[in-house]
């Protein structure tokens, strides 16, 4: 009992078994940073064929693999788990819990997610190769005419579903009954408020992708036509299923950068947050709202008049509470005493770049022009200036924020900042063509293209290439400041910041909080 | 060397062209298509309303981020705390959020009135002149023109681009991977109802400039229209994720006068009676032989290699299928071989050209059967 209470037990069984909030959320930052980078790899193969009009590289068949792989690995394998390792190392910190509710089946929820990344990569030296049908893998392409492989890629996405069902039921639990006395919903904050309202997300949505591919491996192995119309199916019934899940994921993926960016922002400002109440409304506004829409994704796929509109009226409507938050941001800003340190550089980032992603996504929810956008590069622009100024921009800032509270060592600003500079240069060159290219015509998930798309896939290619490579840059940043950087020991590293998290010793000692804090 | 130079000049320049197109997109639109950065207005009424929607929305969106960032940048610049600045205080103010609720909530509102109008006449289908059955195949389109008399006319549009400018060994043509062999030909001025869907997976025709984009689902029949007003010829592709071949399924849609149309119509339809008559015939080698060569190097070509060889596909010089049974043949030509990539010829093919790329494979790239297919036999097997 004695050795439990002071510190981790020794060698490889201390990862293995452990219990600990801050050992788990650290290997779930890990696992989800390797996967980062084996997402970008195949990211990188994509540019590098897409650099020049003409095959030159690697056939279109395993391209496909690439644009499917590189979908589920960053969504599946990169994000989701950057953030449920963030929440793992913050959420008790933050509410004064000694640690997760449910720390056991914490251990479990992770240690389940590399075997599943194992069967998922290992697909790629199967007979057929790996999944080729895109990350929304539409039926019948991933059903009748889909390499044997997929078989193992339904059995992943289920165990890939069951960690996420654990983890966020252990948040909810947390949330809801480890709080510290006096902490009230309504002082909680906004990153446990985003994250509590991202984990009923989860276990709404979860389990509808998991009723997606039991059908899919029904109509595969059982003879079923839930997706075949020959038999009496429908594909567009598989879009249906897969989209009423996929709408919520991707407000899963962004509502705890919103509560990254929450977190941050006022610190810098050195300003407390803006319309707090209305934060928590416009997020959870955006969470109901994200269970009405996923028809948008499918404007072409013939609904009736009727639907288009619904499904465009509502869509329309997410952008009210999140024009909110970026209000709210702004005027945190407003009147404050600003500075400008890494993780603020990255909100700062993630804001003007986010919000780009937010108009497109305006201009995608109006249902006539989407007949023109649907499927073009467009909406991987659109995607991309959400998902990684969005998601990634704010884990990095999350990352530099808490790292000296993490290990008691502060990063090289020089080299933070200059990872931003090259990461937001990479990534506008990259993806601000795209808009061009989609709009004039070029269809997404192509290898080659017609000569007029040449130059700014060729500007795309290499912005790419510079923000994939900013990204060893933060490895090497990472390492070098656990491994040598410069000790601190204050509580509160940054001058604004506020929390109770920025009340413990630094480095946070491996239990914190064995008596609950008084909240005020 | 000159060309390289020009290359990457303009890669320099790219940023700084995108910038200025940006600002006078309007002017350049008139221009060559290469570098275009904004959406074709097209040539229907259609596409021009959706193109002044997106405009519109599109300054909408530029005006409020100009709004956004500037205060955000005002704040960065002037409330920073290198100027000595002490923070206020302040973090509420119902009036302020509940204003900047309502207000964008009424701009979406101004947005959807126009919206609505476009999507209620793009649903508009009454009064088309002209029906044309679009089928997605992968990775080729089948077009059919569905006529009262019942004098269909039906064929196959495939790409054109041959595969050694794919694979860079030859320099690459103006319309590079937007080429096909047979293209959609419709008159001007008339309202043509498409009626989309697909034999196997699910694909989706989009032609920018008609300002059409429809899923091709199997199993179901979409309906969409356009109604061109120049005349010209307007290319676009499959845009949903169908498999290996995706990217190489062009659409060309070649809108001519009701004149040209009228002659190219009666043109088909003496090749389609003309068809007809041959069924009945029978051949000799040498026509088998001629007719299934160019029949091969439209069909087959791509996966089987020029010369038999294989690739994608199993070779077929000394394979085991051509030097087989005859009626093995027919079956793996006519119905395909499920879960592969060698497909059911039998509806894209008609019986004569069946016969000689049957006739063909047995007696070329050193095979030496011998033996002839004649359309009859395709006949009697499709009959089983």
């Amino acid at each position: 009992m004695g050795d439990h209470h002071h510190g981790p037990a020794k060698g490889l069984s201390r990862w293995l078994f452990t219990t600990n909030h801050k050992d788990i959320g650290t290997m779930y930052l890990w696992f989800s940073f390797s996967m980062f980078i084996l997402g970008g790899a195949f990211a990188m193969i994509i540019r590098a064929e897409l650099f020049q009009p003409g095959m030159q590289l690697v056939d279109p068949a395993f391209f496909n693999q690439m644009t499917t792989l590189h979908g589920l690995v960053m969504v599946f394998g990169a994000i989701m788990p950057s953030f449920v390792g963030l929440a793992n190392w913050m959420i008790p910190m933050m509410i004064g819990a000694p640690d997760m509710a449910l720390p056991r089946m914490n251990n479990w929820s992770f240690w389940i997610l590399p075997p599943a990344f194992l069967i998922m990569a290992s697909t790629l030296f199967m007979e057929g190769g790996a999944p080729n049908f895109g990350w929304t893998f539409y039926a019948p392409l991933s059903t009748t005419y889909a390499p044997p492989s997929v078989t193992y890629f339904i059995f992943s996405i289920h165990v890939l579903g069951l960690s996420s069902i654990m983890g966020s039921i252990n948040i909810i639990a947390t949330v809801m009954n480890m709080r510290a006395p006096g902490m009230t919903y309504m002082k909680m904050p906004l990153f446990v408020w985003t994250w509590l309202i991202t984990a009923f997300l989860l276990v709404s949505v979860m389990p509808v992708l998991a009723g997606a591919v039991t059908m899919m491996l029904m109509d595969i192995h059982y003879g079923t036509s839930f997706f075949s119309a020959a038999g009496g199916g429908d594909p567009v019934l598989f879009q249906h299923i897969f989209w009423f899940f996929g709408h919520p994921e991707v407000y899963i993926i962004i509502l705890p950068a919103f509560g990254v960016v929450s977190q941050i922002i006022p610190t810098f400002a050195r300003k407390p947050l803006f319309g707090y109440d209305s934060m928590v409304y416009a997020t959870a506004s955006i969470a109901f709202l994200s269970f009405i829409v996923w028809a948008h994704h499918m404007y072409t796929v013939g609904m009736p008049v009727a639907g288009e509109l619904f499904f465009m009226y509502a869509t329309m409507l997410i952008a009210v509470p999140t024009g909110v938050k970026v209000f709210n941001w702004v005027t945190t800003m407003w009147r404050g005493a600003m500075s400008f340190e890494t993780p603020m550089l990255f909100c700062l980032g993630f804001l003007v770049l986010f919000t780009i992603g937010g108009f497109t996504g305006l201009m995608l929810s109006i249902a006539p022009a989407d007949f023109q956008y649907h499927d073009s590069y467009f909406v991987v622009a659109h995607f991309h200036y959400v998902m990684v100024a969005g998601a990634v921009f704010s884990m990095s800032a999350a990352v530099y924020y808490w790292l000296p509270k993490w290990c008691g060592r502060m990063y090289s600003e020089a080299m933070g900042k200059t990872h931003f500079w090259i990461s937001f240069i990479g990534f506008n060159l990259a993806f601000f063509p795209q808009h061009f290219v989609g709009l004039a015509g070029m269809p997404r998930r192509i290898p080659d293209y017609a000569l007029q798309f040449a130059d700014f896939n060729m500007l795309s290619s290499i912005g790419a290439f510079i923000y994939g490579a900013s990204q060893i840059l933060f490895l090497y940043n990472v390492i070098a400041t656990i491994v040598s950087g410069k000790p601190t020991s204050e509580e509160k590293t940054w001058e604004g910041a506020d929390g109770l998290e920025w009340t413990v010793a630094t480095p946070a000692p491996y239990h914190t909080f064995e008596t609950p804090p008084q909240v005020r | 060397m000159f060309l390289k130079a020009k290359r990457l000049y303009r890669l320099a320049l790219g940023p700084v062209l995108m910038l200025l197109s940006l600002a006078s997109a309007g002017a350049l639109a008139a221009n060559a298509k290469v570098n275009e950065v904004n959406m074709p207005p097209g040539v229907t009424e259609i596409g021009h309303r959706i193109y002044d929607l997106h405009m519109i929305i599109l300054w909408i969106c530029v005006i409020i981020g100009l709004l956004v960032f500037g205060v955000m940048f005002y704040s960065i610049y002037y409330h920073r705390k290198s100027r000595g600045v002490t923070p206020a205080t302040f973090h509420e103010s119902t009036r302020v959020e509940i204003a900047w609720t309502v207000v964008p909530f009424l701009i979406l509102i101004g947005m959807a009135v126009p919206a609505t109008s476009t999507l209620l006449d793009i649903y508009d289908f009454d009064d088309a002149e002209l029906d044309i059955m679009v089928t997605g195949y992968q990775w080729k389109w089948k077009y059919e023109y569905l006529n009262e008399e019942g004098e269909n006319v039906v064929f196959f549009s495939n790409l054109r681009t041959p595969q050694s400018e794919i694979y860079n060994t030859e320099l690459k043509g103006e319309h590079y991977l937007l080429e096909v062999d047979e293209p959609v030909v419709i008159p001007v001025d008339t309202k043509v109802r498409f009626l989309v869907t697909a034999n196997d997976v699910i694909h989706s025709w989009w032609v920018p400039e008609l300002a059409v984009k429809k899923d091709a689902i199997p199993g179901f029949i979409n309906e969409t229209w356009s109604k061109a007003s120049e005349i010209g010829i307007y290319r676009g592709q499959c845009a949903e994720l169908c498999g290996r071949d995706h990217g190489f399924m062009p659409i060309v849609v070649n809108v001519v006068s009701q004149e040209d149309y009228d002659v190219w119509l009666s043109q088909k339809q003496a090749e389609a009676a003309e068809i007809k008559e041959l069924m009945a015939q029978t051949f000799s080698l040498d026509e088998l032989m001629q007719r299934g060569k160019t029949v091969y190097e439209r069909n087959c070509q791509a996966c089987h290699g020029a010369n038999g060889e294989g690739g994608v596909g199993t070779a077929i010089a000394g394979g085991a299928i051509a030097t087989g049974e005859v009626s093995g043949h027919l079956e793996v030509g006519i119905n395909g071989v499920p879960g592969t990539a060698m497909q059911a010829f039998g509806g894209q093919l008609n019986d004569v050209d069946m016969a000689a790329v049957i006739t063909y494979q047995r007696n070329a790239f050193g095979n030496n059967m011998g033996d002839m297919v004649q359309p009859i036999d395709v006949f009697n097997h499709k009959r089983g």
